[in-house]
């Protein structure tokens, strides 16, 4: 199952400085829910610091979760289920001005 | 003391406990009356919150002619500018966003601007902080972008607040305006003028911008969350990057500060639809703008919920655990004795003490100055194996043990040596920071050091 995954407004330095990445989870026992890939993407993707990332269960706050440029909050947060070709944002609220 | 009596004790403890309390009434007292002189004292010239009810009067010739281009378009029309000239709207911070969004307010004939910035104008604030000027350098903020806005239309009500948004003050200015423009620059002042917009009712049209990227949102409007509902909890203050540090392209917070005007506008005149609801990014790298949806006002929300837990404002820097102002803070790390001031490193330069002299900046930083004779390795790398390699090598052909890190102010340079001490503690180096960085380097040895 394709899933891409976007890092933004200053999320991206968590996975050394790259926005975009294409995955190709494997599905054949286990559904993939957010919650699910939240953690792969600590153990895989997350160069150092992952409480930056992830705080218990879910993203640190700070840390907006888009699926299909929708709120999270709106899908289920960590219990929606991932379908082929699902984009997941991940966005750093910016402060500056 | 020791040799009181019980009883004496006891009496004595009955008479502090009483003064105590005399002086607390006091202190309850002072603040009321502190309350009372800081609400007169903000009260704006006009001391009214609705502007003279312009909406039934004819647009006159002036301003007929003034806004022509804008009247022929039929959504806004002489209705919208009737609107818009009766509307008062607040710009928080007249920093990259503030200037902006207050000159497109104002160009396009709002009622009244209200501007808040404690800050005076630098020199590094020029170059995204359009309305300052060089000879303005060192005056006050909020009076130089109404000097600017003025210059351009001089029939918009000005009122510049020199103070710094407090919850002390936050909610009486806030109340003699309609609609308020979030144009700060730290995560404290953001969560104070939430609370305060929904405690108060208004809609919150909020930017922001860092580096490349920028994004805006109205909060608190039509049933629209606010931004503790996105938001509950503030971020680690490690995580927030500002301005200074993290840099921006003046074109960002330009072209946010922009939009926010427009939503203003849309707001006041209720032209098309509020970005509610809604959170607009933009890509300045990309070219791209993407508006994502958000969830609705939460129902649960500590602020704008059904059973709200704030009802007044509350200490934020305490709440965020940072600082009200994107200023940087000197921190201290280390003991006195693992810091050199920049005159003693002056003095190993000039001896020529053999020492390593590391610079933990980025690259891109030791491009715009540096001291001779440095090796660079930035602060990220210096745990890694190459980067202990290059130590070792260099401290074995210059036949030292001292070690001095320097960085831009004096912050990072300490965190340097922290992390060495540990990865080269079988040495028994010797590693110091210097305190102040390069820019104590520049202000009290050569000042012929650009200072950024
Ligand atoms: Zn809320």
């Amino acid at each position: 199952m394709k899933v891409r995954l976007e890092f933004r407004g200053g999320a991206e330095l968590l996975v050394n400085g790259v926005t975009q990445h294409t995955l190709d989870l494997d599905d054949n026992n286990n559904k993939w829910t957010v919650a699910r890939l939240l953690t792969w993407i600590r153990d895989n993707l997350i160069q150092e610091r992952p409480e930056l990332f992830l705080q218990g269960e879910s993203v640190r706050p700070g840390i907006l979760v888009l699926i299909n440029d929708t709120d999270w909050e709106l899908l289920g947060e960590l219990d929606y289920q991932l379908v082929e070709n699902d984009n997941v944002l991940f966005i750093s609220t910016l402060h500056g001005g | 003391m020791e040799n009181w009596s019980r009883e004496r004790l006891i009496e004595e403890l009955k008479k502090k406990e009483s003064e105590n309390q005399d002086l607390q009434q006091k202190l309850e007292k002072r603040e009321e009356d502190v309350q009372a002189i800081l609400a007169k004292l903000i009260q704006d010239p006009t001391n009214h919150h609705i502007i003279p009810d312009k909406h039934q009067h004819p647009l006159n010739h002036r301003e007929v002619a003034r806004y022509s281009r804008q009247l022929i378009l039929p959504e806004f029309g002489p209705e919208g500018q009737r609107k818009l000239s009766s509307t008062s709207v607040l710009i928080v911070g007249c920093g990259g966003l503030g200037c902006p969004a207050a000159i497109y307010l104002a160009a396009a004939g709002v009622g009244r601007l209200g501007l808040i910035d404690y800050d005076t104008v630098e020199l590094n604030n020029l170059h995204r902080q359009i309305l300052h000027t060089e000879g303005r350098v060192g005056v006050a903020k909020a009076v130089s972008v109404a000097l600017s806005v003025k210059a351009l239309n001089s029939h918009v009500e000005l009122v510049p607040y020199e103070v710094a948004l407090t919850s002390q003050v936050a909610l009486i200015i806030i109340s003699k305006y309609d609609i308020v423009l979030d144009c700060t620059d730290n995560v404290a002042t953001r969560y104070l003028l939430n609370d305060a917009c929904v405690l108060g009712n208004k809609p919150l049209v909020s930017g922001s911008a860092l580096r490349y990227e920028g994004q805006l949102t109205v909060y608190h409007h039509n049933g629209g969350p606010c931004f503790r509902c996105l938001h509950p909890k503030p971020p680690p203050p490690e995580t927030v990057t500002n301005c200074s540090d993290g840099g921006v392209l003046g074109v960002v917070p330009g072209m946010i500060g922009c939009l926010q005007a427009l939503e203003a506008i849309k707001l006041a005149s209720g032209l098309g639809t509020p970005l509610s609801q809604k959170l607009l990014l933009f890509d300045a790298l990309q070219g791209t703008f993407r508006t994502v949806k958000l969830r609705g006002g939460k129902s649960d929300c500590e602020v704008c919920g059904e059973t709200p837990t704030i009802t007044k404002l509350i200490d934020y820097e305490q709440f965020c655990g940072a600082a009200a102002t994107d200023k940087e803070k000197g921190v201290q790390l280390l003991e006195a004795d693992k810091r050199v001031t920049v005159k003693e490193y002056q003095d190993v330069r000039m001896k020529e003490t053999p020492h390593l002299l590391i610079d933990v900046r980025l690259p891109v930083e030791l491009e715009i100055c540096a001291l001779t004779n440095c090796i660079n390795i930035p602060l990220k790398q210096l745990g890694k194996p190459n980067s202990i390699a290059v130590i070792e090598e260099k401290l074995s052909s210059v036949r030292t043990k001292s070690i001095y890190c320097v960085c831009r102010r004096g912050n990072d340079s300490q965190l340097a040596v922290k992390q060495l001490e540990s990865t080269l503690s079988e040495h028994g180096c010797q590693i110091k920071d210097i305190i102040g960085g390069l820019t104590a380097w520049a202000n009290k040895i050569d000042p012929t050091l650009p200072v950024y």
